[in-house]
């Protein structure tokens, strides 16, 4: 068929479909014309759906009373207050928890690699032993391990487990101090900010003075002092103003201090561990990836070994490191969602659970939700791309 | 022992090739210098190794005893076994063990199941295993067993009953969401792998938002999606069978991921072989079949197995959205009064069976690179 096209004088169809260009651009524009016949295809249904059992595609309910409780909530929230609200609460619950996790994870991820990598036989088989076993269960069983043992192992709070008076674990949640703020504490604050912005000026002229003259300047020190102790010495200048509130036990439970909530410490001790165990194996590899003879390179220049691993290892090796890394930050956040099977009152539980078990808008919340976690990800995602880029090797 | 030439006088003399072998050096060899190597090499490692020891010797024999040498594996309920032993029940797993394997198919149909099963392993060797006799055949029969196991195990209502799908539930459950997934979005995310490489710029468009927008919701808004929302864009009065849209919506989900795996490997292509393949007059679909995609999923073997491990793992979140997996059966089986609270023992089980099979994936992967690799090893 090609043949005879290619002799028949003349356009026709058989001819274009030979053409390299033209043929990229038919498939395109054949592409898109199915895109679009399916989205209008099931837009058409969507709306004759909706039509039939007379429900209407509109966002109004989000300013109507949510009339359902949320146990932890960062801002003030009632059963009064609107969807919305519920909405922002579930989401500050998520980044909450996400926060917390890759904080958590990250430290133990970076342990467990380094166990991992020990010379000492027990310690790096047990490590090994650890993360295989962590990684190859699904993360909603250790989630709902670590809740039943929270829920049922622990003391009711009459008989909770009390470090230091200060500190009690119950099967109610932990109850922590919690920290009282008086007036005068924005100077402690300010004072923070104005540490911080000398570290970092300090740390421009010393880089500055060492290129230009060659002296060392001890920049860690001088700036590790300066951000601890200039809040420190304000903290105790303005009369000491943070106040510790300890929990007290009145009743059936504790009153005062700050309480962790079961549902809150099992999702996040479990995320932790479970993203640690892939962290840790990234870090293997990548400190792994650094060949040998980098470290003897430095050894050869007189690096002590500290220095070696700060300014040679741990460069070469967050490189290989940084973008995995990011995805894994990415997946705790994203696992967060499974709050909804021990009641964590995240952005899938309020707004996707109980708001559309009560409005049956499972169009527009739906979409908020996908919305709010795209958002979520692809900033994860933008930040991690601009550190790594930052880290790069720089080619010459 | 006997030998005498430790003590040999200095100074002796020994014609060339006389000389008696002597003992190795000491501490280069034998358990004493494994220790010494491997455990106490330091005093930080010395530290580490006690620690390690007293972790182990605190856990592993409470452990043991927990799980093994005072436990129950008879009984009719949690009482008797607390009677006998203060340790785990179970009892409790062995009494439900019908349940945690087949959910709720009908008993007289399990034969179909158990057949899947066995149709399953045989398809697992021809797969797996490369000189598996007559492999040929094996993998066409391999590509058809995924219908044929779809048959066998919802019936046509005229040679097999037909059994709903709301009876699917336990580790039936899991094998049928894990491989048909695993099945379908290996050849679903090359295609969207290949798109996102080309150079048409609707197709990679296209690619790039479909893979962007899947990797950037977590899994289990997409399954709710396909439980409340996914009925609306089907055209009026159409009814979806929720097992078939849990399918759908894993298999789209990972096939992102292993789109993303696939780029990798694509990327990691010297364009020199493209260029190579062209001279040779091959067409796009013969550059990428013959040339780039044998490299290129070579490649890609650890980051895809991991996808599927990670699927394969993800089957327990359709207990949220109300079907009955494993960990789904074991929660709804907390509620029985009579084996009330047995929470670790099932949490045990499946946290074993999980293991196991993610685990023999993840080491299967580890031989398929050390098989596949055909460079030269430093």
């Amino acid at each position: 068929m090609a043949q005879q096209a290619v002799m028949s004088p003349g356009f026709s169809l058989g001819r274009l479909w030979n053409d390299k260009e033209a043929r990229s651009v038919i498939v395109q524009i054949l592409t898109m014309v199915l895109l679009v016949a399916f989205l209008a295809y099931i837009v058409s249904n969507a709306i004759a759906n909706l039509e039939a059992i007379g429900k209407t595609f509109s966002f109004d309910f989000l300013f109507q009373p949510a009339s359902y409780d949320i146990n932890q909530h960062l801002i003030p929230y009632t059963s009064r207050s609107t969807h919305l609200r519920a909405a922002v609460v579930g989401l500050l619950n998520t980044l909450l928890v996400a926060v917390c996790g890759i904080v958590l994870a990250t430290v133990l991820g970076f342990l467990l690699g380094v166990l991992r990598l020990s010379t000492n036989w027990l310690v790096n088989r047990m490590a090994y032993g650890f993360i295989e076993f962590t990684r190859n269960v699904p993360v909603l069983l250790h989630i709902l391990l670590i809740h039943g043992i929270i829920v049922t192992s622990l003391p009711v709070p009459k008989q909770a487990l009390d470090v230091g008076g200060t500190f009690f674990f119950s099967n109610r949640g932990f109850f922590v101090p919690s920290p009282q703020f008086e007036p005068f504490f924005w100077a402690v604050v300010i004072a923070f900010f104005v540490a911080l912005v000398f570290a970092f000026g300090f740390k421009r002229y010393a880089h500055k003075l060492q290129d230009e003259t060659g002296k060392h300047l001890p920049v860690f020190w001088v700036n590790f002092g300066a951000i601890v102790g200039l809040p420190v010495i304000v903290y105790f200048l303005s009369g000491m103003p943070l106040t510790w509130q300890i929990p007290e036990l009145r009743g059936f439970n504790y009153q005062g201090g700050m309480v962790l909530r079961p549902e809150f410490l099992a999702l996040w001790l479990a995320l932790s561990y479970y993203t640690s165990s892939f962290i840790a194996e990234i870090v293997r590899a990548g400190i792994l990836s650094v060949s040998y003879g980098q470290t003897e390179a430095a050894y050869a220049l007189g690096l002590r070994p500290n220095r070696t691993l700060s300014l040679i290892i741990i460069p070469q090796a967050l490189r290989v490191i940084v973008p995995p890394l990011a995805s894994q930050y990415m997946n705790l956040t994203k696992n967060s969602s499974l709050a909804i099977a021990i009641g964590y009152m995240d952005l899938v539980a309020t707004i996707g659970g109980i708001s559309l078990m009560q409005t049956g808008k499972e169009m527009e919340t739906m979409i908020i939700v996908l919305l709010t976690y795209l958002v979520l990800s692809l900033s994860i995602s933008a930040f991690m791309n601009w550190y790594n880029q930052r880290i790069k090797l720089v080619e010459r | 022992m006997t030998d005498t030439t430790a003590n040999t006088p200095r100074g002796q003399t020994y014609a060339p090739g006389t000389h008696p072998d002597l003992p190795s050096p000491v501490r280069t060899e034998g358990p004493i210098y494994w220790v010494q190597r491997n455990l106490l090499s330091s005093p930080l490692n010395i530290l580490l190794t006690v620690l390690g020891f007293a972790f182990l010797l605190y856990t592993v024999p409470a452990f043991l005893d927990w799980a093994l040498f005072d436990a129950a594996f008879t009984g009719d309920s949690r009482k008797d076994c607390e009677a006998v032993a203060s340790g785990a029940c179970w009892a409790f797993i062995q009494e439900r063990f019908h349940l945690f394997v087949y959910g709720f198919y009908p008993d007289a149909e399990r034969w179909r199941v158990n057949l899947s099963f066995v149709l399953l392993v045989l398809t697992l060797f021809f797969v797996l295993y490369d000189k598996a006799p007559y492999r040929k055949y094996g993998l066409w029969y391999a590509m058809t067993f995924p219908f044929l196991a779809g048959w066998l195990l919802v019936g046509d209502g005229t040679i097999l009953r037909t059994v709903t799908t709301d009876q699917f539930g336990g580790i039936m459950l899991t094998f049928v969401i894990g491989f048909t997934g695993i099945a379908f979005s290996l050849p679903l995310g090359i295609l969207l792998a290949l798109g996102r490489y080309s150079n048409l710029p609707a197709v990679k468009l296209l690619c790039i938002c479909f893979i962007e927008f899947i990797r950037g919701v977590p899994l289990i808004t997409l399954l709710f999606v396909a439980s409340t929302m996914l009925n609306y864009f089907l055209p009026p009065g159409t009814q979806f069978d929720l097992v078939l849209r849990v399918l759908i919506m894993v298999t789209l989900f990972s096939s992102a991921y292993i789109a993303e795996v696939v780029r990798g490997g694509l990327q990691a292509i010297p364009k020199g072989q493209f260029e190579a393949a062209d001279s040779l007059g091959l067409k796009y679909w013969g550059v990428m079949r013959l040339i780039i995609l044998p490299q290129a999923l070579k490649i890609s073997i650890p980051g895809i197995v991991n996808t599927f491990i990670g699927l394969y793992k993800d089957t327990t979140l359709v207990l949220i959205i109300g079907l009955l997996d494993p960990l789904g059966i074991g929660r709804s089986s907390l509620a029985d009064i009579r084996w009330g609270g047995l929470a670790e023992e099932m949490y045990v089980f499946i946290a074993i069976f999980f293991f196991l099979c993610c685990f023999s994936m993840s080491r299967y992967s580890l031989y398929l690179e050390k098989k596949l690799h055909t460079g030269h090893k430093r």
